[in-house]
């Protein structure tokens, strides 16, 4: 339906533009006058005006309709019914309701499903109506009115450029609604969290087991209760799981990748440096579900028989694992971001450097590492963001088991990892488990942003000293 | 130390230094070739598929079926008595347990495979014909010489009468070794021999055909109006800071948003393509926005000047002029960006994408698995013909990964022009 509706209003705003196109030549041509723009202008005027505001009316009624017609119905059902019922059995009977009028509803229909099914179908048939004839009466407004002005204003092509301006404008804007949109969604389940949890019990809590947190009223929880509660949300395990993999992937990403990054900017030449490069590149192509396959099925498996044989106890999902596989996934982080900033620094630094008689190592020991040291500091810091935001590798590698240990042959877990295995499957959205892991995905974006920002801060600054 | 041994010293510093180098960039490189090789290794036999040859009688009168049935009346048919008689004919056996060995070398779908070969080939109606049917996982493994057969039996699920069988219909050349078109064309299943990634490629064609709809336009539009009209003000400055930031926010937090706001307040389907290319989508964008300011921004300005210097407005100097030039860089960028949403799996797996589908999705809006997601989902099983099939999936996402990055390559090195 939405797709006929949209092919309708292309059509209507494509003759718009040429019907805009002719009468402006017809009008200048009669009255022998010179339009103030290419004909193609006010056919464009037209056009935009036609088909700009009915696609925003119907891309808005699709994403608004279903929630409103649900917040109908259920406004019908609690008044209808005597008997109190909580928003989750409401919930419940809505998607009874819609399964019914879908066809594939199993089980007892209930008179009220019955009749909800028969709202339910009433509404959506005077929401299609009122939808055609809002977007076609609001259509026909909009092109009159550029119709209107277009004959009496001639400056079509200031006006289409203003509304250009104002499409590119909007469209940047995306990237601030993403920021706002993430910020919401986190903040929101958050706060429902904090206030089950106290939020110091959430971040200096050394015991997390959040499977124990079954569903309660958050509203009568008894203080004993709650202290059994808060055993179950300290994050602090998976703050130090995190940390400890990505420094385990930092001390295999930061020598190879700093060490190639060198090589490839001072040492290789042309030739290796044109197929080297791109094969290591490769290393950051890989989607991180073939490196966590890889680490599950290869390196834990490896690491445990070897660890077998000098009679050591190594689980088969081991920080080790995911962290050393980690580390070889940022290492192209690592060396083409030094291998750029590396780069940068000036020739005559070195030149300088091999005038007193320093030779090539020497050189890059001494002078270009000093000089590129904050470029270098800021690609490491964005190689830690990167592995504490990793999923898929200690998904399927680290394990599940949230223990404070410094003890790399053991299983650990991340914040990632304890976020993706409360999610996965069904949910509940009022549950503090549910909750808790929305509190986590917003420690993981500060502390990912924090790092960003600092590490930009330093490129910037590094980029500004040799411009 | 004398000045000789000195510099002797330094030297050997030098070489030292210049070794670590190389040996970092031999590491890395080694890890590719390393990793490819598991993978390959692995994969590869998932490409082939084990039929064995059993002999079927189709007797109308057996069947209970009119001499001319139409694909409803075959359909409807009961086929499981004559199913069960073929599969017994192909090996002697005694007592039930022997028959049950006998036909668990099968894979559970032989009465649909029987039906289907029927329906498509109905002169063979009243007539007796050899049909391949699909070997059972253990057996097809235990063909690729990937099932250790030397174990004792009771630490095998073959038992010694199904090892004899096999090798009795080895001896017979009833065993054959065929290209697996079920990888391609079948959804999940339980069963490894049957599982293909039919609807996970489709999932995967319908999630990057929304991410594309959806990113390409707003980001090319974003990066002109960043890159040519935006002032220098406050406002741009803040879009700035947040694309920045939102190119390196973790995959995962935008799983989160995808659940809690396109899941959780405006009730989009769960575990569809079109939630997931929205989400990847937003993802992908500022990752594309960098790369096509970039090539805008590779345009010389000289362009635009002489633009406006023959009466060209702002707008028609940039869409006639600089836009055309940037295109190469504009596409190229957008296809890098697209490839890591399409390997992309943690945000699709809190949108619920990790739901069991066995049905082949046949719209955006249907319930689907993305490839990645595939591979996550077949990893997590214990049966041998899975780590075969999730390291084919690996392959095939893989291909698609390569040929996009170097279509990238290819676009850029072809058409870009360089000014300097």
């Amino acid at each position: 339906m939405n797709l006929a509706i949209l092919l309708l209003v292309v059509l209507f705003s494509t003759s718009c533009f040429f019907f805009g196109r002719k009468k402006i030549i017809k009008i200048t041509s009669e009255n022998k006058i010179r339009p103030n723009a290419l004909p193609d202008y006010y056919g464009y005027y037209l056009a935009l005006w036609c088909a700009i505001p009915a696609v925003l009316i119907l891309a808005l009624w699709t994403v608004f309709e279903p929630t409103i017609i649900k917040a109908i119905i259920i406004n019908n059902l609690s008044s209808n019914n005597l008997s109190e019922l909580n928003p989750d059995e409401l919930n419940l009977i809505y998607q009874q309701i819609i399964a019914l009028y879908a066809g594939n509803f199993t089980g007892t229909i209930t008179e009220e499903i019955r009749l909800g099914a028969e709202n339910y179908k009433s509404f959506l048939s005077i929401a299609e109506g009122s939808k055609i004839v809002i977007l076609i009466s609001f259509l026909m407004f909009t092109t009159l009115y550029a119709y209107k002005k277009l004959i009496s204003n001639n400056k079509a092509r200031e006006e289409v450029e203003k509304i250009v301006k104002a499409v590119l404008f909007t469209c940047s804007l995306v990237a601030i609604l993403t920021t706002i949109g993430i910020i919401f969604s986190l903040l929101f389940e958050s706060i429902k969290f904090f206030t089950t949890i106290n939020i110091f019990d959430f971040l200096f809590g050394t015991s997390w087991s959040p499977q124990r947190a079954f569903v309660r009223d958050a509203s009568t929880i008894t203080p004993e209760e709650y202290n059994e509660l808060k055993d179950a949300f300290g994050s602090v395990p998976l703050f130090a799981g995190t940390a400890f993999i990505a420094f385990i992937a930092m001390i295999v990403a930061v020598p190879i990748g700093l060490f190639s990054g060198i090589y490839l900017a001072e040492y290789a030449s042309k030739k290796v440096r044109k197929y080297s490069k791109p094969i290591i590149e490769i290393l950051a192509g890989i989607p991180t579900v073939v490196y966590g396959f890889f680490a599950a099925l290869t390196v834990g498996p490896f690491f445990r028989e070897f660890g077998e044989r000098f009679g050591l106890e190594v689980s088969s999902e081991s920080a080790l694992a995911a962290g050393l596989v980690m580390g070889v996934m940022i290492i192209p982080y690592v060396s083409s971001l030094s291998d750029d900033v590396i780069n940068a620094v000036p020739q005559s630094l070195r030149d300088g450097s091999y005038a007193v008689g320093a030779t090539k190592s020497e050189t890059i020991k001494k002078v270009v590492i000093p000089a590129a040291l904050p470029g270098i500091v800021g690609s490491v810091l964005l190689a830690v963001s990167r592995a504490i935001g990793e999923t898929m590798i200690v998904v399927m590698a680290a394990g599940l088991a949230a223990r404070l240990t410094i003890n790399p042959l053991e299983s650990t877990t991340t914040i990632t990892t304890q976020i993706v295995m409360i999610l996965i499957g069904d949910q509940e959205f009022d549950s503090p488990k549910t909750q808790s892991a929305f509190a986590l995905g917003l420690t993981l974006f500060f502390a990912t942003l924090i790092l960003n920002y600092i590490a930009l801060r330093f490129v910037k600054k590094y980029r500004e000293k040799y411009e | 130390m004398s000045k000789e041994e000195l510099l002797k010293k330094r030297y050997r510093a030098e070489k030292r230094f210049k070794f670590y180098g190389l040996t970092s960039v031999i590491l890395a490189i080694l890890f590719v070739l390393f990793l490819v090789n598991v993978i390959f290794s692995k994969g590869k036999g998932a490409f082939s598929r084990t039929t064995i040859s059993v002999e079927v009688d189709f007797n109308t009168e057996k069947l209970e079926i009119k001499n001319n049935p139409t694909n409803e009346e075959i359909q409807d048919t009961d086929f499981y008595d004559l199913s069960i008689e073929s599969l017994l004919n192909v090996y002697k056996t005694k007592g039930l347990k022997e028959e049950k060995d006998l036909i668990r070398i099968f894979s559970p779908d032989y009465e649909f495979e029987i039906k289907n070969f029927i329906i498509e080939n109905k002169g063979f109606l009243n007539k007796t014909t050899i049909i391949e049917l699909t070997a059972s996982d253990d057996i097809d493994q235990l063909n690729k010489g990937n099932y250790p057969r030397h174990l004792p039996e009771e630490r095998r699920r073959i038992s010694d009468f199904q090892l004899l069988i096999y090798d009795k219909l080895v001896e017979d050349n009833k065993i054959q070794k065929t290209f697996n078109t079920f990888l391609f064309t079948n959804g999940d299943s339980r069963d490894p021999e049957l599982a293909g990634v039919g609807g996970s490629l489709l999932g995967s064609f319908f999630t990057i055909i929304v991410t594309l709809l959806l990113s390409f336009p707003v980001a090319i539009l974003a990066s002109i109006y960043l890159e040519e009209f935006a002032p220098k003000n406050r406002i741009t400055d803040f879009i700035e800071i947040n694309i920045n930031n939102l190119a390196a926010v973790p995959s995962i937090v935008f799983g989160l948003l995808g659940l809690g706001i396109l899941l959780g307040t405006f009730d989009f389907p769960r575990s569809t393509p079109l939630v997931a290319g929205i989400t990847l989508a937003l993802m992908t964008l500022p990752r594309i926005i960098i790369p096509c300011r970039a090539s805008l921004k590779a345009v010389p300005p000289s362009i635009r000047e002489g633009a406006l210097a023959v009466g060209a407005s702002k707008v028609q100097s940039v869409t006639h002029h600089v836009v055309p030039l940037a295109i190469p860089g504009t596409l190229s960028g957008t296809i890098i960006g697209l490839a890591q949403a399409l390997g992309e799996t943690a945000p699709l797996i809190l949108i619920g994408m990790v739901a069991f589908v066995v049905d082949l999705p046949s719209s955006p809006v249907d319930p689907s698995a993305s490839l990645p997601v595939q591979v996550y989902l077949w990893s997590e099983q214990a049966e041998r013909g899975f780590v075969e099939k999730t390291s084919a999936t690996i392959m095939i996402l893989l291909t698609f990964l390569i040929t996009m990055n170097a279509f990238a390559v290819y676009l850029r090195q072809k058409f870009e022009r360089r000014w300097s």
